[in-house]
């Protein structure tokens, strides 16, 4: 019985230290890999945690749906998905890989956060823009809608016409029957008096250029030229392409967050954490004495945990997220102080360590359960908020709830039985036995 | 110890003086100090890589754009950031503010950290905070009333209110920026300090259930918060050291969000411990003097008819 009970802490404590090295560290065993709770893809590691915008720097800009006098508009969930299909073409095809958009039913709005990028403006206005193409005749009148009309755009270099100039331009697809409504409209144009022979054509009901038409153009392609330099005919082909949002869209916020000043905010946390926890063990130590350890060695278990989590779901990182993880270190041995206050009375008034192991925990069992659920409640109501930097706050400390429930109710339970199991038989070792009272003189 | 309930009022002292020492602050400091998130505009962080004048910031914003907007400009981290907020403008505005700064100071995009947001969002953001705190409020009463009793219920929530309060007036003081972090702080307080209120009331419930005739309640409870004092102590200060070396170890913005926290964890043991069970203990011996007068009376009603 003593030896299996010491063969089993001893078991614990191995895992514990595994758990932790696998948590932050990593492992690389017969081809399966992770690169810890901080592995960097970009280093060429397997992701773990992503850190969010205030600790990547990078831009968060949500949008607001807009009638066209710029009124908030309520928007139903398929446009709202069209939107967001839209803004990742948009995005992935400006080659920004790493986003993340959100939509809002009820509100409305849709917010897109960019790591690292920090042109903030100029991500707004290429996701914002409505994109509506279209081609105009000299009265004013549209003969091609881009929403339904165009079938590929893309960005090119070259010459355009015979004058031997390369320019930047865009060269737009017809879709099947618009090849024909083109070739009747330049026909049109071509018969048209000087002056009205062109067609006008538009973006957002600004003209972005006006060729001059003078024959019918019956092909399956034409070509957008104007006053281009690369990286707008290329933001341009790319709008076309990615289609039309099915509304206005106003900034409601946006956010640039410099990598400079959320580059500390990590590394520092850290250091409070591991100091925190150092200091922590030494408490629970000198107030509970071996139970203290057992305690110690759940915290272990638990921070090892709590990594693993984080790293294996991806958690998006942001400052409110470190905090809340930090005050769940310091929270997580609170159950662990409410059995072992527990045991220390079962013990004053004579009871064996073994029987003021059970009763102290199945009494002490209401209130840390009671206790635990209405911080869970406060996180679940935090979670349906919506607020973005609130939401990863809830997250962290959830799982922190959570698992440190798991850790004090069953893996303190089970240190302690085996605690028992080893049959100490001097009291000292569990609490004061010269004090009569209370927990703390 | 000292009889707690008898001392009961005495307690409320203290959190009610923060509360007055904060609403005279809320004056002075014309309300609070809401961020951009909450009242619209921009908040803008520029690593200027230079000692900076504050006041030069602000007139050069003034004079680069249309609208002569009056930013208020303070240094930040260290003397080398400068942050400035501005009402709510447009966003061609803000460029301009961008480019004068960009300019001024040769700085690149990655040095400056912005925040901008419309009005209406941050009224949205306001309406929806207040409403979910209180929501959250709202499902621990009712958590608390079906384990417990509604009493029990009443006086978590006023103790909670308390610290609420206390947090509130924290700000005040301190003029730290009120911002979503603050939502996320003082729900966190929220879901501590119930915790603490609930492990208490746990053991009365307990003690509650083997009372012995001679014992009053207000000795009952008097007990039983001392039995659970090591507890209360212990998990407050581990809880404490974390968040303690977090204050001083973090980044500004950590710092903003852990200083509140800090004040809100003391006030969360302390009114668990003085206020919350005290009160209720005073609750119910009156109710089971009304509860025995009237049996009393029942009685002699009783007699007289016969």
């Amino acid at each position: 019985m003593k030896k299996k009970s010491i063969l089993t802490l001893a078991f614990v404590v191995i895992i514990a230290i595994v758990l932790n090295y696998v948590a932050f560290i990593g492992f690389n065993v017969a081809g399966y890999k992770y690169d810890g709770m901080f592995g960097d893809p970009s280093k060429g590691q397997v992701q773990g945690i992503k850190k969010g915008i205030d600790l990547a720097g990078g831009s968060v800009i949500t949008f607001q749906a807009a009638d066209e006098n710029k009124n908030p508009i309520s928007a139903n969930e398929s446009d709202l998905n069209t939107v967001k299909t839209i803004f990742e073409t948009r995005l992935s095809s400006a080659g920004y890989t790493e986003y993340r958009i959100s939509t809002d039913v009820n509100e409305g709005k849709i917010t897109v956060e960019i790591p690292s990028v920090f042109e903030t403006d100029h991500a707004a206005s290429l996701l914002g823009d409505v994109a509506k193409l279209t081609f105009n005749n000299a009265a004013g009148e549209v003969v091609l809608d881009g929403a339904t009309d165009i079938k590929n755009a893309r960005y090119e270099y070259g010459q355009t016409d015979n004058s031997g100039a390369s320019s930047h331009h865009v060269t737009v697809e017809f879709a099947p029957e618009a090849r024909q409504k083109f070739a009747d409209a330049t026909r049109i144009a071509a018969a048209a008096g000087t002056g009205n022979n062109f067609i006008s054509i538009q973006m957002d009901g600004q003209e972005v250029s006006r060729p001059r038409v003078s024959s019918v153009i019956d092909s399956e392609s034409c070509v957008i030229t104007g006053d281009f330099d690369a990286a707008s005919a290329k933001d341009l082909a790319n709008k076309i392409k990615s289609g039309q949002l099915p509304f206005n869209l106003t900034i409601a916020s946006q956010e640039t967050v410099g990598a400079e000043l959320g580059k500390d905010a990590l590394p520092t946390s850290q250091l409070a954490a591991l100091i925190g926890i150092i200091l922590i063990m030494i408490f629970m130590v000198i107030m509970y004495r071996i139970p203290g350890l057992i305690a110690n060695i759940s915290l272990a278990i638990y921070i090892g945990l709590i990594g693993l989590a984080m790293g294996a779901f991806h958690i998006n990182l942001s400052l409110s997220g470190i905090a809340g993880i930090v005050l769940s270190i310091g929270m997580a041995v609170d159950a662990d102080c409410i059995i072992f206050e527990r045991m220390k009375e079962e013990l004053r008034i004579g009871k064996t360590i073994k029987a003021s192991v059970a009763s102290g925990f199945n009494k002490a069992f209401s209130a840390i359960l009671d206790s635990n659920i209405t911080t869970i409640i406060t996180c679940v109501v935090l979670l349906f908020s919506g607020i973005g930097t609130v939401k990863g706050f809830a997250t962290t400390l959830a799982i922190g709830v959570i698992l440190s429930m798991f850790t004090a109710i069953v893996i303190t339970k089970f240190l302690l039985k085996q605690l028992a199991g080893i049959g100490i038989e001097n009291r000292k070792l569990f609490y004061n036995t010269k004090a009569n009272k209370g927990g703390a003189e | 110890m000292k009889d707690l309930t008898k001392n009961r009022w005495k307690f409320v002292i203290l959190p009610a003086l923060i509360i007055v020492v904060g609403i005279v602050m809320y004056f002075l400091h014309q309300g609070f100090n809401f961020d951009v998130e909450f009242m619209g505009g921009i908040r803008m962080q520029i690593d200027t890589k230079t000692d900076f004048n504050s006041d030069e910031i602000a007139q050069l914003i003034q004079e680069n754009t249309t609208d002569n907007v009056k930013a208020t400009v303070q240094t930040g981290e260290n003397s080398h950031i400068a942050v400035i907020k501005t009402p709510p403008v447009e966003e061609n505005v803000k460029a301009e503010i961008i480019s004068a700064l960009k300019t001024k100071y040769n700085v690149e995009d990655k040095d400056i950290t912005a925040s901008s947001a419309s009005a209406s969002f941050g009224q949205n953001i306001q309406r929806k905070a207040l409403g979910f705190t209180l929501i959250a409020i709202l499902c621990i009463l009712i958590y608390i009333a079906i384990r417990f009793e509604w009493r029990s219920a009443v006086m978590a929530v006023i103790a909670l209110a308390i610290n609420v309060f206390v947090m509130a007036a924290v700000y005040a003081i301190t003029n730290i920026p009120l911002n979503t972090t603050f939502i996320a702080a003082m729900l966190t307080v929220i879901g501590y300090s119930i915790n603490n209120t609930i492990v208490i009331f746990d053991r009365i419930r307990e003690n509650m259930k083997a009372r012995k005739k001679n014992e009053t309640v207000s000795a009952l409870v008097n007990r039983s918060v001392c039995e659970t004092m090591g507890r209360t102590i212990n998990s407050t200060i581990t809880t404490l050291i974390t968040i303690v070396l977090i204050y001083f170890l973090g980044v500004s913005a950590i710092k903003e969000f852990a200083l509140p926290l800090i004040i809100g964890i003391l006030a969360g043991a302390y009114t668990s411990i003085f206020i919350a069970s005290t009160f209720w203990a005073s609750w119910k011996e009156s109710n089971i003097r009304a509860k025995a007068a009237a049996a009393q009376e029942r009685k002699s009603n009783k007699s007289k008819k016969k």
